[in-house]
């Protein structure tokens, strides 16, 4: 039985559970770690290159999202020009009902699957499940999540969070349940468990009939998809099964095939830290029926909304949708490195996925949801390393104001509404402040007085304060506000002036 | 030069000796240094945390308290940020929401505001500021002035010219320190499992001074390394490019 997002806690009280796992933290400053420095070697190399690359890519994604409607007209032609059928699916619900209904019309219980991100998100395998159809994972990551049961936390590496050892606990324990078992001498060596990873695969591979695929890009020009892998299992799902659906978010479209140039040589090096990524996969619709070429003969694309028009709608959000998945802003960000992808309770974790799920579905639909934009400190790493330019920590700030202004209307507001407009008020007017600041130096001198706690530098502070300050004190200390601002200073000494400063 | 301090609502309650050390500074260099009364803070704390219509008085009270100067000068990466990029966006909602519809167009027109380091390396054209703090010092690049600014290696460059210090590297000196504004109390497990990590990175150094442009992040790390007793205290860039010999 595998697991799902749903009635995940918001952000700050999952990442508090997240961060007291030691092995969880050991094992993604080091996966984390490792990939960001590979990534960091090989944009260093591209040099003055590197940015006009990214120019590059962020416009034909966005060319192709300023006139969306028009590119996907022209892929649905392209593609069924080359003999595919496409589907329109408006939300996860449609689109795994076509995916279901392509494998039961083929009488098939069991499908193999390419990784990929879309499928995921409409939690198809679940959905298969429950149709009586067994949806197995072929990538070595996403096989180590379905066989341990556990939940994706990274979108290129999803089992980042397990470290080798725990791998082959899994294989050991799980393996022998679905198929081919791990071998009983299975050590902890990457080449054993990959061995041993293969050899289940290989079965499933040689005897399913419908394969199961995603799509990194879609090109409208010529109803080309394209997918973009390491391992070469992708390569199997897509060539040795006689059907194949593959379901692609809206936003893949790029309009013409020379536009993929700059996004093949971004997604590399942005994602694996490769300078070329070793299988990517293009198909046109259906292999030639007379048999001349390898692939499948019935090709279904279905085309998935799932909140994508809502997340173009939205003016400052939509550059989003201009991801291709790469998880370089996961690898950077500070925050996702110490709790991990189960935090954001959502198959698109990180930076992205603090922006793109409350776009997909809209602020003010749950808590969980509405927490994911403050899952950041600004620190813009995530900005700085986007193969694509999406402004995150801009749409961050966008986001939380959309959350803000739907709590507005709140009787009585939360205690932060009411501190904000207190703040506010107080930095409208000059006067004001001073007022708050003689208040606050008098705060100063009654806790220097109480306080046993000094600073190492003399000056006094706050030790552990109750209340909502034990949020700052329970871990740091707080210098205690100094008897005189620098307003009052100012005033008392005309600038300095009255002190001997010039 | 007639300059304008932007001390920074922080500074200004919180750390009033950093106001007080740009202001000895900047006099030392040759400028006039004057104190706009009127001034409050940026408004960034309410738009980070996505109070736009709140942050509006601050921003017509910033841009007010500024007009005319020839430069505005901040002893902080993330206000300068501020100032620059956001004030645009605080502009643009007062327009949509009619409490206040000439803020854009005051903002768009607004003189420049400086980070520190950025007026005295670009502006003035100074590295050694005559400067004199004889310790072990390590630094620290805020996100806001290393990635929204862009100052680059600016700090670096004024605290090699500073007689007497001794300037050790920081190890992962680019990742963010955990503060992040309200974060640091929404995200607080989140926030000090970050401090944590850059305070066992300033330790390592062995370093006696952690320096830093920002009074917030400071703040933050400086509440972790006196809550571990680590023997390091913070001070911020400005202090110590004021000190001299006559301290």
């Amino acid at each position: 039985m595998s697991r799902t997002f749903v009635g995940m806690p918001p952000f700050p009280s999952a990442a508090r559970e997240a961060l007291g796992d030691t092995q969880l933290r050991h094992n993604l400053a080091h996966a984390t770690g490792v990939i960001r420095d590979k990534r960091a070697r090989l944009v260093e190399e591209q040099g003055d290159l590197w940015e006009p690359l990214r120019l590059a890519g962020a416009a034909v994604k966005q060319r192709a999202l300023d006139d969306l409607a028009t590119h996907l007209e022209q892929l649905e032609a392209s593609l069924t020009a080359a003999g595919a059928t496409v589907h329109w699916a408006r939300d996860a619900e449609e689109a795994c009902r076509v995916v279901a209904s392509v494998a039961r019309s083929h009488g098939v219980d069991e499908v193999v699957k390419v990784k990929s991100m879309a499928t995921a998100e409409i939690e198809l395998n679940e959905h298969l499940e429950a149709d009586g159809i067994a949806a197995w994972e072929t990538d070595l990551a996403e096989l180590i999540v379905q066989l341990g049961e556990d939940l994706p936390s990274h979108i290129l590496v999803p089992a980042i969070h397990r470290n080798r050892a725990e791998i082959r606990e899994i294989f050991l324990r799980r393996m022998a349940a679905v198929g081919r078992p791990a071998p009983v001498d299975l050590t902890d060596e990457p080449e054993v468990l990959a061995a041993a990873a293969r050899e289940h695969l290989r079965e499933k591979f040689l005897r399913a009939k419908v394969g199961v695929s995603g799509a990194n890009f879609a090109v409208a020009e010529t109803g080309t998809l394209v997918v973009v892998e390491s391992e070469g299992n992708g390569r199997m799902c897509l060539t040795l099964p006689e059907v194949l659906v593959s379901v692609v978010g809206i936003e893949k479209v790029v309009p013409t095939f020379a536009e993929l140039d700059p996004l093949l040589r971004l997604l590399p090096r942005s994602s694996t830290g490769e300078r070329m990524n070793p299988y990517t996969s293009m198909w046109t619709g259906p292999a030639a029926p007379d048999g001349t070429a390898d692939g499948p003969q019935e090709v279904h694309v279905v085309l998935l909304d799932n909140g994508r028009t809502r997340a173009l709608a939205d003016d400052t959000g939509r550059q989003a949708l201009r991801c291709i998945r790469c998880s370089a802003c996961l690898n950077v960000c500070p925050v996702y490195e110490r709790t991990g992808g189960h935090a954001y309770g959502s198959v698109y974790p990180g930076p992205i996925g603090a922006i793109l799920n409350p776009l997909l579905t809209g602020t003010g639909v749950d808590e969980q949801t509405d927490s994911l934009p403050y899952a950041s400190t600004l620190c813009g790493a995530c900005f700085e390393a986007c193969p694509v330019r999406i402004d995150i920590p801009e749409v961050l700030v966008h986001l939380r104001s959309k959350v803000v202004d739907g709590h507005r209307g709140d009787r009585p507001p939360k205690a932060e509404t009411v501190a904000m407009r207190a703040a506010g008020w107080a930095f409208a007017d000059a006067s004001r402040l001073g007022l708050v600041e003689k208040a606050s130096g008098l705060s100063g001198r009654v806790l220097a007085r109480l306080s046993r706690t000094t600073l190492p530098w003399g000056r006094p502070a706050a030790g552990r304060l109750p209340g909502p300050a034990a949020a700052w004190t329970g871990a740091r200390d707080l210098p205690a506000p100094p008897a005189e601002s620098f307003r009052g200073w100012w005033d008392r000494t005309d600038g300095g002036r009255a002190e001997g400063e010039r | 030069m007639k300059v304008a301090l932007s001390v920074t609502c922080v500074n200004d309650a919180m750390f009033p000796d950093v106001g007080k050390a740009v202001v000895r500074l900047l006099r030392r260099l040759g400028c006039e240094v004057d104190f706009p009364r009127a001034q409050t803070c940026c408004g960034q704390p309410m738009v980070n945390t996505g109070y736009l219509d709140e942050a509006v008085g601050a921003v017509r009270t910033y841009v007010d308290a500024f007009a005319g100067y020839d430069a505005v000068v901040t002893p902080s990466g993330s206000c300068a940020g501020s100032a620059r990029h956001q004030h645009a966006i605080v502009g643009r909602r007062a327009g949509e929401t009619g409490s206040d519809p000439g803020l854009a167009s005051a903002v768009a027109a607004a003189a420049p505001t400086y980070e520190l380091t950025e007026f005295l390396v670009d502006v003035l054209g100074v590295t050694d500021v005559g400067a004199y703090f004889p310790h072990t010092v390590t630094y620290h690049p805020t996100c806001h002035s290393l990635r929204m600014l862009g100052v680059g290696d600016r700090p670096l460059r004024l605290l090699r010219e500073v007689r007497g210090l001794r300037l050790r590297e920081l190890p992962a000196a680019d990742q963010c320190c955990g503060f992040g504004g309200t974060f640091a109390v929404k995200n607080s497990d989140t926030s000090v499992a970050m401090g944590a990590d850059k305070a066992r990175h300033v330790r390592s150094t062995g370093a006696e001074v952690l320096v830093a442009g920002d009074s917030s992040c400071l703040m933050h790390v400086g509440g972790v390394l006196s809550r571990q007793r680590s023997g390091v205290r913070t001070v911020h860039l400005a202090e110590v490019l004021a000190a001299t010999e006559d301290d």
